[in-house]
């Protein structure tokens, strides 16, 4: 595990690219097969099977540290991280320990089966011999997520050039459903035959941000526009008679939305789709807002009334595998027209269905579609170059995407609580309220936007200023406006306010407005009526 | 019984009323007693300051003209009905614990402190008391401070690692204390020593006063890469990837807080190193500290307060959390040549 602790170490104390990217290539020249493939695994967040359970770990951790277990417990939110809490509070210790990576996972496996009382005295074992970086590392291939700074498109950069291989052959060797328990690093990365498993995604083609608005565009007519919706991104694969559907964060969801079992009686086998999730009833014009999707999210399964309440469809927009083939080279103008083919006949009650394109001249005709995506339930455009091919990751030049301006409202922050892990010593979680008369009424939560220095001085401010303590959250004294900007806006009994926000976050500091110019649960009710 | 403590937290800060003086106070009174010269403790506009031999020249140095007397570490000073004396803590070079007795009943306001020996500053001694009043900015089992010699060692390395790839190493830390303490712990054969500004100043006062530091260069506008190849710059955090470090050309940078314990500050904070040492007592030290005291009543300030108090209170202690208002010091490192980790 040294040699893997050392590749950590490095990745993790640096925020250079080039630095990463040398350490992983050396390391994928000298490891191990085994070792190597357990790295990339590690690394694109798949893991052992869990051998032992949290609340074990925290209980062992405690009682070894010699600490009790509220204390522990008290550590770890402030720590961010389960692994990281056990490893700081145990005895210090340095020493080191020659198993290699791989065979600590083995030697995990096989405590799997074992009872509490073995399991105990391996873990244990291992962190009286494992010191630093090493223990931490230990803990991580137990309760998993190992997050480090690294990409999926940098390891795959740095695995192009450790193996001289094709970097974006790679990148779609490395999607789906692979596990280090049932392939090799052969057959993951050198094998000539890449098809082997009938699940695999393509890499997905993503879009940066187009600045400026479509005026930028020299060429309209190389242009196609669509709405851009706001669902699931999702890929539809029918092979081999099965179906698949996997989310862009490669996350195989297909029995999350049964609905699309369907599919492989309209669309024939061989064929791979790229598209929205979104949850559209029949008979309407335009798909339901993205808080009716939120529930069916979170369900491995569906209940029967949440399948007639939220019914889902993939909006297909791409075609980037027809008859078998991989057809990511072609013309986007060309995979559109197979595309179009491909739905023509598509029966209303399919789960498929085609997304439009937006027919226009000129840049105006882009500004007045756009005027008109919130009431399409859309968050804006996409923008794709009709010649251009499906790439893999996010590329700039070909595909743009043009969100709507965020709606916005000025909120007082009335409590704040302290972050974790990265955040763990800065008050980061604010809660934020309109006016009502004399009374604020709490409507949103957000954690982003402001810079580390506005963090640091908002801390500092909330030190002094913090009227009552709930636990770890303050009640501060009101002062401060903020901007806060949301996607959308939609009635919610839960809610104090009556009002559920979509993806609120700080988009300035109102240093100008004094409290009483902050906006009120009267203009909150307004923005629900136009914009709900 | 209900006589008056011999200390009390007020708005201003920690008073005492048989000797009508503020420890450390917030905001402007006729008689301060200060434990040391950090700007969270040793505040402008006091009509008269107290404070240890050691620590008046760096307080002159950042406030102006006061109107300040010094002590020895251990003398006695009679103030109205109370009786004082200043003892190490350890914390940066002048730094006090501050005893206060009145009839009989011995209070200690302890400042901040950290228990190891760092080789600049006079190091903590404990207090026999009955009331300690005591900080816990890493008061949390999962802060500890390795040995002085193993960071020592760690920054050396980081840095012959710099200019074996032709880098230059930029270290930030506070200026007073931090940055001298590390100063100390640099291998000078290795290269130049280059400090900014406000840290070369704070160096020429502490050298004045007899603390030996190696020798080191102000890092002024002739100083670069070009003319001190394979330098370690000493810095305050907020010059890290300035506009004035870019005069070092290819270069790395370090952060030297206890904060670094936790991987995500360190991810957060530290650019290209983070390393992990603090004037501040670790966990264990905290505790051996209240214990050595052998006082039953502990008042908690500073950091991770309730949770501090509430293991203390769980192991025969009398804790108590001092109000929030006198939670004056950032738990973040902050930018400015401050102090704090």
């Amino acid at each position: 595990m040294k040699a893997f602790a050392a590749l950590f170490t490095a990745i993790d104390q640096s925020t250079k690219t080039t630095i990463k990217v040398n350490a992983l290539s050396d390391y994928f020249q000298e490891a191990d097969d085994i070792d190597k493939l357990w790295t990339i695994a590690l690394f694109s967040g798949r893991r052992p099977k869990r051998a032992v359970t949290t609340t074990k770990l925290r209980e062992w951790g405690a009682e070894v540290a010699g600490v009790p277990l509220w204390l522990f417990e008290e550590c770890y939110p402030i720590v961010g991280d389960l692994a990281e809490t056990i490893a700081l509070v145990l005895p210090p210790n340095q020493t080191t320990d020659n198993r290699s990576l791989s065979q600590w996972i083995t030697d995990l496996r096989e405590v799997y089966k074992a009872d509490d009382e073995a399991k105990k005295a391996f873990v244990l074992d291992a962190w009286a011999r494992l010191g630093g970086t090493e223990r931490f590392i230990f803990n991580k291939l137990i309760t998993g997520g190992m997050r480090v700074g690294v990409s999926q498109k940098l390891m795959t950069r740095a695995l192009a050039r450790a193996t001289m291989r094709d970097e974006s052959e790679l990148a779609h060797r490395l999607m789906g459903n692979w596990h280090p328990d049932d392939t090799t690093w052969h057959a993951l990365i050198e094998a000539e035959d890449a098809s082997a498993d009938a699940s695999r995604p393509y890499p997905f083609y993503l879009a940066y941000a187009i600045e400026g608005g479509p005026d930028a565009l020299e060429t309209p007519e190389d242009w196609r526009a669509e709405w851009k919706w706001d669902g699931i991104r999702g890929q539809l694969i029918l092979r081999g008679g099965e179906h698949f559907v996997w989310s862009r964060g490669e996350e195989l969801m297909t029995d999350r939305f049964p609905e699309l079992a369907r599919a492989v009686d309209y669309l024939p086998d061989g064929t791979v789709l790229d598209g929205e999730l979104l949850v559209w009833h029949a008979g309407e014009e335009y798909p339901a807002s993205f808080n009716t999707l939120q529930p069916r999210i979170g369900r491995k399964t569906v209940p029967k009334k949440l399948l007639t309440d939220a019914p889902v469809v993939l909006h297909a927009y791409d075609l980037i595998e027809w008859q078998g083939a991989d057809i990511r080279h072609l013309p986007f103008a060309e995979r559109r027209a197979m595309l179009e083919q491909a739905c023509k006949d598509l029966a209303p009650e399919a789960p498929v269905k085609l997304s439009p394109q937006l027919p226009f001249k000129t840049p105006a005709d882009l500004h007045a579609y756009r005027d008109r995506a919130r009431g399409a339930h859309a968050e804006g455009l996409m923008l794709k170059r009709a010649d251009s091919p499906y790439l893999a990751g996010r590329k700039k030049g070909d595909w743009w995407k043009w969100k709507l301006a965020p709606l916005t409202i000025d909120a007082v922050m009335i409590y704040a609580q302290a972050g974790s892990g990265r955040r763990a010593n800065l008050f980061t979680d604010y809660t934020f309220a309109v006016r009502d008369g004399d009374a604020l009424v709490p409507f949103t939560k957000a954690y982003s936007g402001l810079t580390d220095k506005e963090f640091r001085q908002i801390t500092t401010w909330v030190r002094k200023n913090t009227l009552q303590r709930f636990g770890p959250v303050r009640q501060v004294t009101p002062h401060h406006v903020f901007e806060i900007a949301f996607e959308g806006i939609q009635a919610s009994p839960r809610h104090k306010s009556g009002v559920a926000l979509r993806f609120p976050r700080m988009l300035r500091w109102r240093h100008d407005k004094p409290l009483s110019e902050a906006n009120t649960l009267d203009d909150l009710n307004e923005m629900l009526r136009i914009f709900g | 019984m209900s006589k008056t403590p011999v200390l009390t937290f007020s708005p201003e800060g920690i008073y005492c009323p048989a000797g009508d003086f503020y420890i450390d106070p917030w905001r402007r009174v006729d008689r301060a007693l200060i434990t040391h010269g950090h700007a969270d403790h040793s505040r402008w506009g006091m009509g008269s300051y107290l404070a240890t031999h050691d620590a008046l020249p760096v307080m002159r140095h950042r406030l102006g003209d006061i109107v300040a007397e010094g002590i020895a570490y251990g003398e006695q000073r009679t103030i109205g009905d109370a009786t004082v004396s200043f003892h190490p803590a350890g914390h940066v070079p002048g730094s006090a614990q501050i005893r206060v007795e009145v009839d009989g009943e011995v209070w200690v306001a302890s400042g901040d402190y950290k228990v190891i020996d760092d080789g600049v500053s006079t190091p903590f001694e404990p207090v026999r008391c009955h009331h300690f009043i005591t900080e816990s900015t890493f008061g949390l089992p999962v802060f500890h401070w390795e040995p002085q010699e193993v960071v020592a060692q760690q920054i050396n390395d980081w840095w012959r690692n710099c200019i074996a790839n032709g880098k230059t190493a930029i270290l930030g830390a506070y200026s007073l204390g931090k940055a001298q303490r590390l100063i100390s712990m640099l291998d000078p054969s290795l290269g130049p020593i280059l400090c900014h500004t406000a840290i070369e100043n704070t160096n020429a006062v502490m050298r004045t006063q007899g603390i030996i530091l190696p020798d080191t260069v102000l890092a002024n506008k002739d100083v670069s890469a070009k003319t001190h190849a394979g330098a370690m710059v000493i810095a305050p955090p907020s010059a890290l990837g300035s506009a004035w470090s870019k005069k070092f050309g290819p270069q790395e940078s370090g952060f030297a807080s206890g904060w670094m314990a936790m991987r995500g500050v360190r991810r957060r904070r530290a650019g290209d190193r983070g390393f992990i040492i603090s004037d501040h007592a670790d966990w264990a030290g905290l505790l051996w500290a209240i214990k050595q005291t052998e006082a039953e009543n502990i008042y908690v300030t500073h950091g991770y307060t309730d949770i501090f108090a509430r293991y203390l209170n769980e192991n025969g202690y009398h804790a108590q959390v001092v109000p929030t208002q006198f939670e004056g010091e950032s738990l973040d490192p902050k930018d400015d040549s401050g102090e704090a980790a």
